[in-house]
């Protein structure tokens, strides 16, 4: 989230689109019950299913699952040709009047550069036209014809009301009557907030969803104001925290990479990090990149990173792909290409798409490490459950270890919400039989590992043997020591630069700032953006100060919120070009002739000046980006694309299978159901209900008996064309698997008009496995496809293809 | 202001107050003594309160935990109850019907106790020591490592990435066990490393 849960109660409309908040986040969308309460704001959803959210909101429009971009370069349209703009925030804060090279354009569904065989683009045309200066060439009269604002409107001329109600199934007085609340945010004084969830994110774009919301989002004006934002509801209670710390195959903590084994040593590496300003006088905060490189790389390996040997440069591993996510983990697994694999607290046997071949590729293991609170489906993919794990278990050769571990009650740290705050909590309770905790766990395996290579040598031991491991318990390292380690400390005395006479950290202090890091290895820290949670005064995580002056809902003293205590991120962008609030009403900061002041921490050097430092300040441009040069895949701007398995073609272009770009794996290649395929002609889509997390609570009888047992959703119309009954055993299969479920039959889920075809929706809720309290059932994995999103592959679980029938009996395994 | 104040404490002060004066002021002297021998002690009274967050979506609602038995003085201390807390700013005490039930997720029955090992082939699963366990994984690991380590690629540049070992980390467990599980996995050079971000 770029605000917090608590500042959604500053807002005038929200819109949830992508997510369902008052099912999934009960708790956090009683601020949208805040915002309607007293501010008067309102609710609009957009969603295929009249969902919980929509039961409550002020307005609702259906969509059909993966049509999003449409319905949101729809907008963009409408609110161009209505000039429903906050003109002022867009020529100052946006890309907009950034000239685009002659050469970049769009045709036929897809951006200049793509090639066919390889699957991608070159993506050399998608960028600004510099000036001999180095500095990019702007128009700031929005009159040339190649600047990025004139490009848009070009961009989303196709996307007509009428376009959106072929695509989309909204109907078009439905769509206008949602532009018409929307535009009104485009005032400064009133502003929109997005709450999105994995509605957008589990699909072949997803990536470009987003994109479409954070530039009308821009258009209007809300971004970086209070109640506005875009507001990404992150699903779990740390994984906000465990993307952080980099936990991906690509990732370093603090959002920095990998590198590739392009980059050979350490100065190719930096070669590209340099991150000059493209506008002049812009702060670029990218360019201390390498301060948090090397103060990570110390925390790392201590005394062995020097600057000698480039911080232990080639201690780090070098990616020959762009990463090893998890599904191209499992798509090796499955050519018996890895041997070991490890679940922390993980069931990818539900969770990753493609259920059989999951199974298939977890079959060739030879050892599988599970460390869980609960017994797992994951821990037991080899065990016979009839038709909810049809395995030949004596045929699987894989070895299984599950190890118990403490879950949250019995465990101390800190989770990282989705809106960024860092919050401590301790244990209260002790954990049951020989369950351990996870650092006591991963502890053992680092020393036995390290133990095995002192006793016998073995290939590459070096950055093993000097990984730092300096706790006091090195059998335990504790919750507070690791805290203070990725906060950062002081090596050797840290000098202000512009005055050395003064002294920021003393050697051996706890460092307070991300501001104090250094590149000449002064410093440690593991991870740059919690800097300042564990300072010298203490625990800042652990915070308990609840008041917020004036009722702005910052909670400033509250636990802490990366970056620097940093409640709303962009907020400078709350100010107009002279420093003042666009509204008074709901001033963040402001700029006093000297410096920045207010409620919150600036987003912004204290003494920058306003209309010469612009607010987007990690961008180069120092402005954000309506057009995203060559940073996205799939393009500098979202364009209209088909799920890869559709009840329609392309309308673009008939032979663009889903996104053009998106990874697609050999072996599974034949595993679509063709375009409008009559063998499966419904679209169906995953959720979550209330009741349930993920695949945890079916384990509490408490939840499983409140929604006990496995069923799909679908309509009354549907319903009658199949024979179905309210309440009746079905069978719902795609192209790679089937699962049997009860029927729900509603009136939330209708028909839609998709491009002159009727299209039924079929909702699947995915809380359902072969352990735990509740019925043994399925989720929705056994159906999916293995296809991800081009940037970040997230895999489409939220639209694809599949058939109904009644099944009148359990059907024998 | 700081909320320093134990709910409990509060709780069993605000209920002496209550007795002491409504019955006392309406002179049932006698009463009141009748009515202290048969009233149950407050149960919340005798436990141990502790601040934790809610495990489950990243709303993160602060909760208060109720334990028999202190964790912090070493003791053995057993969850008994679990409410919202009013004084954290997002949640303000409320709580879903996934929170209100979250300790019954803790002492759900199947709750791992003991760690377990299923051999190639076997049904079941049979009981293995810590020490077993983890001797295991860690010969499994080297072994591994070393037979298929890559130090350089065809052109000679060091890449010294591990790839027939992965690790798939979590998306619950708190920011200190994601960090060390970084170093671990990352210093032995391991890049099929991932996390449920995307599902």
């Amino acid at each position: 989230m770029t605000n917090s849960w608590t500042d959604i109660k500053n807002t005038d409309l929200v819109i949830v689109m992508g997510g369902n908040a008052a099912e999934a986040h009960p708790c956090g969308f009683k601020w949208v019950t805040e915002a309607k309460a007293h501010r008067g704001a309102k609710l609009i959803v957009v969603d295929p299913r009249y969902n919980r959210t929509a039961s409550v909101s002020d307005y609702y429009a259906p969509i059909r699952p993966g049509s999003d971009i449409v319905f949101l370069m729809g907008m963009i349209r409408w609110m161009i040709e209505n000039d429903k703009v906050q003109w002022e925030y867009v020529r100052n804060y946006t890309n907009a009047s950034f000239l685009v090279k002659d050469e970049f354009g769009w045709s036929d569904g897809l951006f200049t550069g793509y090639d066919e065989e390889k699957r991608d683009y070159d993506k050399s045309s998608w960028d600004y036209k510099m000036g001999e200066d180095g500095f990019v060439q702007t128009d700031p009269t929005l009159q040339d014809p190649r600047c990025v604002w004139n490009l848009l409107k070009a961009h989303v001329d196709a996307y007509t009301p009428e376009f959106v109600e072929r695509i989309c199934g909204t109907p078009k007085d439905k769509f206008l009557h949602i532009a018409e609340m929307i535009g009104e945010c485009s005032s400064p004084t009133k502003t929109m907030t997005s709450m999105y969830a994995l509605g957008w994110t589990q699909h072949s774009k997803g990536a470009q969803n987003i994109r479409g919301m954070a530039m009308l989002q821009l258009i209007l004006g809300n971004i970086g104001v209070r109640g506005g934002g875009m507001n990404a509801l992150r699903g779990h209670s740390n994984i906000q925290g465990l993307t952080d710390i980099g936990l991906m195959s690509n990732l370093i903590p603090g959002y920095l990479n990998i590198p590739t084994e392009k980059e050979a040593d350490w100065a190719t590496y930096m070669s590209t990090r340099g991150f000059k300003p493209i506008v002049p006088g812009q702060i670029s905060y990218w360019q201390n990149y390498s301060k948090f490189m090397v103060s990570f790389m110390k925390a790392m390996w201590g005394d062995a990173a020097t600057a000698e040997n480039d911080w232990a440069y080639h201690y780090l591993p070098k990616l020959d792909v762009p990463a090893y996510d998890g599904m191209r983990m499992f798509e090796l697994m499955n050519h018996g290409k890895v041997n070991l694999y490890f679940c922390q607290g993980f069931n990818p046997i539900l969770s990753f798409p493609n259920r059989g071949k999951m199974t298939e590729a977890f079959s060739k293991l030879k050892m599988l490490v599970v460390m869980d609170p609960l017994t797992t489906e994951t821990s037991h993919f080899w065990q016979n459950h009839g038709i909810h794990n049809d395995v030949d278990t004596a045929a699987i050769q894989t070895e299984v270890l599950e190890l118990p571990t403490t879950c949250f009650a019995e465990d101390e740290g800190a989770l990282v919400n989705s809106g960024r705050w860092l919050q401590w909590h301790w244990a209260g309770a002790t954990p049951p039989g020989e369950a351990k905790h996870d650092t006591w766990i991963m502890a053992q395996i680092f020393l036995r590992v390290k133990k095995l290579y002192q006793d016998e040598g073995g290939v590459f031991p070096d950055p093993i043997l000097n990984l730092t491991w300096d706790y006091a318990d090195p059998n335990e390292p504790m919750p507070d020591e690791l805290a203070r380690e990725m906060n950062g400390r002081a090596l050797a005395t840290v000098y202000d630069p512009k005055d050395p006479t003064k002294v920021l950290a003393e050697a051996g202090q706890q460092l307070s700032s991300f501001g104090h890091y250094r590149d000449d290895g002064s410093t440690m820290g593991g991870c740059w953006i919690y800097a300042g949670s564990w300072t010298k005064d203490g625990n800042m995580m652990a915070r308990r100060d609840n008041t917020d002056p004036d009722d702005t809902g910052m909670f400033q003293n509250w636990a802490f919120s990366w970056p620097a205590n940093r409640r709303i991120l962009y907020n400078a962008a709350s100010c107009d070009p002279q420093g003042k609030p666009w509204d008074p009403s709901r001033k963040i900061i402001e700029w006093t002739g000297e410096k920045w002041e207010g409620y919150d921490v600036p987003d912004m050097p204290v003494t920058a000046k306003p209309g010469e430092t612009l607010p987007f300040i990690m961008n180069p441009e120092g402005a954000s980006r309506l057009f995203s040069r060559g940073m996205m895949r799939d393009g500098p701007f979202p364009t209209h694309m088909e799920p890869f398995e559709a009840p329609i073609a392309n309308v673009f272009n008939p032979r663009m299978r889903g996104n053009p770009v998106a990874r697609v794996f050999e072996s599974t290649a034949d595993q679509f159901a063709a375009i409008g395929d009559p063998e499966f002609p419904f679209v169906a889509t995953s959720y979550r209900l209330t009741e349930h997390f993920h695949y945890w609570t079916k384990h509490n009888p408490v939840n499983a008996a409140l929604q006990p047992e496995f069923f799909v959703e679908i309509s009354e119309e549907l319903a009658a064309e199949r024979g179905i009954e309210r309440g009746g055993r079905v069978r719902v299969w795609s192209k790679r698997g089937e699962v049997w479920a009860k029927a729900v039959v509603t009136k939330r889920l209708r028909p839609m008009q998709i491009d002159g075809k009727t299209v039924h929706v079929i909702g699947i809720p995915l809380h359902w496995g072969f352990v735990g309290a509740a019925k043994k059932g399925f989720g929705p994995n056994s159906l999916t496809s293995q296809v991800g999103d081009a940037n970040v592959e997230t895999p489409e679980f939220k639209a694809f293809m599949v058939n109904i029938e009644p099944s009148a009996e359990e059907p024998v395994a | 202001m700081n909320i320093d104040l134990s709910r409990r404490g509060f709780l069993r002060l605000a209920g002496a107050g209550v007795a002491a004066t409504s019955l006392g002021a309406m002179g049932f002297g006698e009463a009141e003594a009748a009515e202290q021998a048969h009233v149950r002690a407050f149960k919340l009274a005798t436990t141990t309160e502790t601040r934790n967050t809610c495990p489950y979506c990243s709303v993160a609602c602060g909760i208060i935990m109720y334990s028999k038995g202190d964790v912090k003085a070493g003791e053995t201390a057993e969850l008994i109850h679990i409410e919202g807390d009013a004084d954290h700013p997002t949640n303000r005490g409320t709580l879903c019907p996934k929170g209100a039930a979250l300790k019954d997720f803790v002492k759900a029955p199947t709750r791992l106790t003991k760690p377990r090992y299923r051999a190639a082939g076997a049904s079941e699963f049979q009981d293995i020591t810590w020490d077993e366990a983890l001797d295991k994984i860690a010969r499994a690991m080297k072994d591994d490592r070393d037979a298929n380590f890559i130090q350089t690629n065809e052109a000679g540049v060091p890449v010294n990435r591990w790839t027939t070992t992965g690790f798939l980390a979590a998306s619950a467990t708190t920011n200190e066990t994601a960090w060390l599980t970084y170093k671990t996995v990352r210093s032995m050079g391991i890049v099929g490393f991932d996390n449920q971000a995307r599902v």
